[in-house]
Formats: C-alpha cells, structure tokens, sequence
C-alpha cells in the first residue's frame, strides 16, 4: 500500500515536472552574463537596456535571465556553465575576459550557443560581436582637441587590451587631427568598476593639469568627481548626462538592442550562425549621446565628425600612421583593416608612456 | 608642482580615511577577543544607509548617522550569533560579509543612478587660506578630522584609562576578567558594536564625501584592507593610522606616477600600495616578543562562564 501511494507520487511529481518543463520549453530561455552591475549606468547597464529591448520585442516567445557581478576567472565558468545547464539556449558572455571559461563550456555544451562580446576566439557555437567604439573615441578626440585650454587630456584606462589600446589611439588620432599639440596622460585601473578608485585617477589626472576627463572603465565616479571641480569629462558606453549637467561634453552609447534582438530572431528561427560581428555607427551599434556644454562650432564640427564615420567617408585609422618608434604602421591613404585592430597592442606616435604588459 | 603635491596630500588623506575609521573599530573590536571579519559587509550596509538617508532627508549629518547606526546593528546580528550563541567566529564573520554585501546591493537597488550633494570640505577664513599647510591642515572634510580624533580617542581609551584596561583584560584572559567580576559578554558586545559603528562610517564616507554616489560593492575591499592593517599593525592604534595613510597615499601616488608618465610598468604600479604596506608593517613589527604582547591572546575564541 505504501509501495502504492509512494510511486503514485512519485510518477506524479515526475508528470507535472514534465508538464512544467514543455510549458517553458516553448519559450526560448536566453541568458546574460554581466561584469559589474546594471546599476552602473555605464557598461553594463547598456548590455542590460538590450536584454531589455529582446524582452520588449519577443517577450511572448522568450524570457530572459541575468547573472550581475560575475568576476573574470575560474567562477565565470561556474556561472556560464549553470546558465547552460537550466535550460538556456543562447548566452551572451558581456566582458572581455570570459573568453577562456565561455569557449570552455561552449565544449561542454555544444547545443548552446554563445555570444561573446568584444573576444576574439570564436567556435561553432560561439561567436564573437563588438562594437567600434574606436569611432566614438575619434569623435571624442576631435572635441577635447577643440575644448582643451591646457592641452592636456586624462585618461582613464582599464586594462592593457587592444580594446582599450585602440580606444586610446583612436582618441588621440582624433585630437590631434583638430590640435597637433594635444597630450594624453593615461592612468591603468585595472578594473573596469571601482568608483572610489575611478574617482582618485580622476583627481590625480586634474591635480596634474588635464582639463578633459576621458575613461574606458565604467561608472559614473570619475564624471561626477570632474563635475564637482568643473572639469568637463567624456560620459561612457551611456548617456550619463544626468550626473554631470554641466559638464559631460558626450558620451558613447553602446546599442545593443538591435543586434540583441536580431541574434534572439536568428536562435528562434534555426538560422544562428557563428559570426564575428563589429559594428559601428554605420550599422547604429554606437550612438553618440548629445552634445553639450560647448560651443555651437565644437557640436557641428563632431555631428559632421560622426556623420562622415557614419557614411564611411572617414574612418579613424587611415594613414600615415606612426607607432611609437616611429615606425610607419599604416601608409598614406590606406585604412586599417579590422585584424590591425584587434591586436594593436602599441600606441601611435604622440604618447610617451610605455603599454603595460 | 607644490600644487601638485598638495593635492596629492591632501588626497592621500581622503583615501585613507574609510580605511582608519574601519581598521579603528575593528581593532577595538579584536582587542576585546572577538574577530569580526563581517568589515566589507558592515562597511557596505554603512555606505548605502547612509546613502539612503541623505537622498531621502538631504541632510549629510542624518547621512552619518544612518552609517553609524546601520553598521552597529549589522555587526550585532554577528554578535548575537558568536557571543550568545557561541557560533565559530571566523564563520559568522564571513557569513556577515556575504549578507551585508548583498542586503546592501539589495537595498540599494533604488538609490543606484541617484546623486547627492557631496559633503563639502571646510573652509576656516584665515587658516584654510594660509599657503601650502593651510588646505593640508584645514581645508578637509569633517569627516577626515572626525577620523583622526576617533583614532586618538581610541588610542587613549585603550592605552589610559580604566575601561580600555578592562576591555584588554576580557580580550587577553576572558576566565580571569569574568572571575574578578567583569561582564565579559557585555564589554565584548560593546566593542563588537564600536566595531561596526565604525566600519558603517567608513562605508557611509565612501558614499558620502568620497563619491555621491552608491554602486554596489564599492567597496571593492577596502574592508578586507583594513582588517589586515589591523593584524600587520600589531593591534597598536599609532601602527593603524600609519598603515591606512601609507596604503592611502601610495595608491594615490601610484596613480601619480602613472599621469606623470614615469615609465615604471602600471601592474607594478598598481600592487604597490599592497606590497608596500605589508613590507613596512611587517618590518617595523618584527618583534615577536612585541607582537606576542599586543595581540589579544583570545582572539577569535568564544567565551563560555567557567563557574
């Protein structure tokens, strides 16, 4: 009798599991890996506003799962492995250091497919998507080479990646196309989110003498640090106008959602490939956020900047271009493919600090 | 370039203050014989209540308070658990970590993306304006001062007067303090209080003064800096602040180094400040008989009545 009732049980406790798993097998699970939280307002919180976009747009057919503050390292297999084992078919991985753990368990799950943003190794079933932020950074360059009174510009940079590198260069190829006397002091975090710690580079960068604030990591500290002495600052991958109403000059907007969305499509129609995406202004992944606190001249000169990116008739790298040691690493006339740039680990002529290794 | 060393002085003083109000406190904390390893989490809960009050009232004072008081209660829920019901310190310790980094990220999820005025630093008319010593030695935030005078209260209290004998006491030989009539239990609970108060301001610094802002884990181990400044230190209050403004300023003058371009590489650059601190604390303490004496020979060890 207890035999009985205990495999009654059982088989219904196994019935409605089932039950329960073909109700959510008809939506499409998608999952997010993040770096640092939504909250940032910079990052993450633009990876955030896509997941939010897929939501918006398939919410009937798809429901989405988030992972925030997950560290780069042996625990980001941990985390991309448990999204993989509940169900989810198609994980984006939004920081550059998940490259190792997000093709090691795309092996161990090879029905799942992964998106992994700014990598550069690719698989079957991951593939890699970037954005050219390098596009917004020339722009940025062309503004801070007109605004600056000092002719000295703070970055903040994160980790010596090409990343961040061509960032940098595309920054000061920008400047210096507007101001030849243009300099660039450059702090490493090393950390893409430490508000206090963004806030002393920010500090150190204005007590020695850089009147533009410009940075690759990812809250709003540094901003709001260059606000409070009146240092106008370069918001980052958001609009973070808010925090600094007087004194952000633009800001990169990361879109993801139409990719985001686009992907998502491609997982619910079978069609999902393994592609390397790198889009641009051009395809409407980088926006850049109103221009403000200058003067009318300095906004036209960057819309047209960014209009010209935009319809491809300029592109930030076109030659000559000189490395450090002078070298000639682009010739006259020519632009920089996208394989310079994924690895360009050197800095361009104009910068007299060494690249950290 | 004399402004530029004043203000790396006088930021190195601001980066080192979260760090002396938590080290301050957990060191009382560790001197009664209770190690509280709950520091980043307290100093969390600090930072976002303190937060919440000053983006709710406006008032930066009532900010403080809600630091202090937040922090307090926090670590008393560590205290509960280790002191009357005798949990593994080192446990509970890390549990209070993990809890108060994410009730703060928690209760902080409205307050991410809002700003707050910063707390002002003070301006005295004629001192503040007094060449080079003027801005270093008058024109900080109160809270930089509060920090300084927290350190040298404590200082006193420990090394003068009665009831820091008392609190030594209860952390050197808890059976012998109980045996000649002092609540131990209590004298702990107060110190593990202080502790949290403490690392609550701390935190509730970070939010206030140092960035208006909250962002979870921002932090980012600070806690954890502290709590060994506290050990490498030798539990000697002077050692602490020493320690917190050599920490302080060597990340601020790693930074430095780095706008400045000197050419030194960034990832050495930036494991300075850690090695640094640990190689000076370390040196200046080396002596055993010195560190057998500072150290509270019940630390870590739940008190239990004998008799």
């Amino acid at each position: 009798m207890r035999n009985l009732l205990r495999r009654t049980a059982l088989a219904l406790a196994s019935a409605l599991m089932l039950a329960s798993g073909a109700a959510s097998a008809d939506k499409l699970k998608v999952g997010f890996i993040y770096i640092g939280p939504p909250g940032d307002f910079g990052w993450t919180y633009a990876h955030d506003q896509g997941r939010l976009q897929i939501e918006k747009e398939l919410g009937d057919r798809v429901e989405t799962t988030y992972v925030e503050n997950v560290p780069e390292g042996p625990d980001a297999e941990r985390a991309i492995a448990k999204l993989a084992e509940t169900g989810h078919e198609l994980i984006f991985t939004t920081s550059f250091g998940y490259m190792e753990p997000t093709l090691k368990v795309a092996k161990r799950f090879p029905n799942v497919k992964f998106e992994h943003a700014t990598g550069y190794q690719r698989a079957d079933n991951v593939a890699t998507y970037n954005a050219k932020f390098y596009e917004g950074r020339y722009v940025q360059g062309v503004i801070a080479g007109k605004m600056s009174k000092t002719n000295t510009v703070g970055y903040i940079a994160s980790f010596p990646i090409p990343e961040v590198i061509m960032g940098i260069n595309s920054f000061l190829l920008g400047a210096h196309s507007v101001n030849p006397n243009i300099k660039v002091k450059i702090v490493w975090a090393y950390t893409w989110f430490d508000p206090p710690k963004e806030a002393d580079a920010a500090k150190v960068l204005m007590d020695q003498g850089a009147d533009i604030i410009t940075q690759h990591t990812d809250s709003t500290a540094a901003l709001q640090a260059a606000a409070e002495r009146g240092v106008m600052a370069f918001g980052q991958a958001s609009d973070m106008i808010k925090f600094a109403p007087k004194t952000q000059l633009t800001s990169i907007i990361d879109e993801w959602g139409p990719y985001y969305v686009e992907r998502t499509k491609e997982v619910l129609d079978g069609t999902w490939k393994s592609t390397d995406t790198w889009h641009g202004m051009s395809d409407g992944l980088v926006v850049m956020a109103p221009y403000t606190n200058m003067p009318a001249d300095v906004a036209a000169l960057a819309a047209k900047t960014a209009e010209d990116i935009r319809t491809g008739k300029l592109h930030p790298f076109t030659g000559p271009i000189y490395n450090q040691d002078g070298e000639l690493v682009l010739e006259a006339g020519k632009t920089a493919d996208d394989g310079m740039l994924a690895g360009m680990m050197y800095y361009i002529k104009g910068i007299d600090d060494k690249v950290p290794n | 370039m004399t402004e530029l060393i004043i203000a790396s002085v006088m930021t190195m003083m601001t980066a080192a203050t979260p760090l002396i109000f938590a080290a301050t406190g957990e060191l009382v904390c560790e001197k009664s014989g209770v190690l509280n390893l709950g520091v980043e989490g307290m100093m969390l809960i600090g930072a976002v209540f303190g937060f919440a009050a000053v983006s709710i009232t406006g008032q930066p004072l009532i900010g403080v308070v809600a630091g202090i008081t937040a922090g307090a209660l926090a670590s008393l829920i560590f205290g509960v658990l280790t002191l009357s019901l005798l949990s593994n310190q080192v446990a509970t310790g890390l549990a209070l970590t993990i809890f108060g980094t994410g009730l703060s990220a928690l209760f902080g999820l409205e307050y991410v993306g809002k700003t707050i005025e910063q707390i002002e630093p003070i301006h005295i008319p004629l001192l503040t304006d007094l060449p080079i010593i003027g801005r270093i030695l008058f024109g900080h935030d109160p809270l930089v001062y509060f920090a300084i005078v927290i350190l040298l209260i404590t200082a006193w209290f420990l090394g003068r007067s009665r009831w820091g004998m008392v609190l030594r006491a209860v952390g050197d030989s808890d059976q012998s303090a109980h045996a000649i009539g002092y609540r131990v239990i209590l004298i702990r609970y107060a110190a593990v209080a202080f502790g949290g108060a403490m690392a609550g301001l701390g935190g509730a610094y970070l939010s206030l003064a140092y960035t208006p802002l909250w962002a979870e884990n921002m932090t980012a181990g600070r806690g954890w800096i502290a709590l060994a400044l506290v050990v490498f230190a030798s539990w000697r209050p002077g050692r602490v602040l020493f320690g917190a403004v050599l920490f302080g300023g060597i990340t601020i003058l790693q930074l430095n180094a780095q706008a400045a371009g000197l050419g030194i590489p960034a990832s050495y650059m930036s494991m300075l400040p850690y090695i640094a601190t640990i190689v000076v604390l370390v040196l200046i303490s080396r002596d055993s008989t010195r560190i057998r004496l500072n150290a509270p020979a019940c630390l870590g060890r739940s008190f239990r009545a004998e008799r």
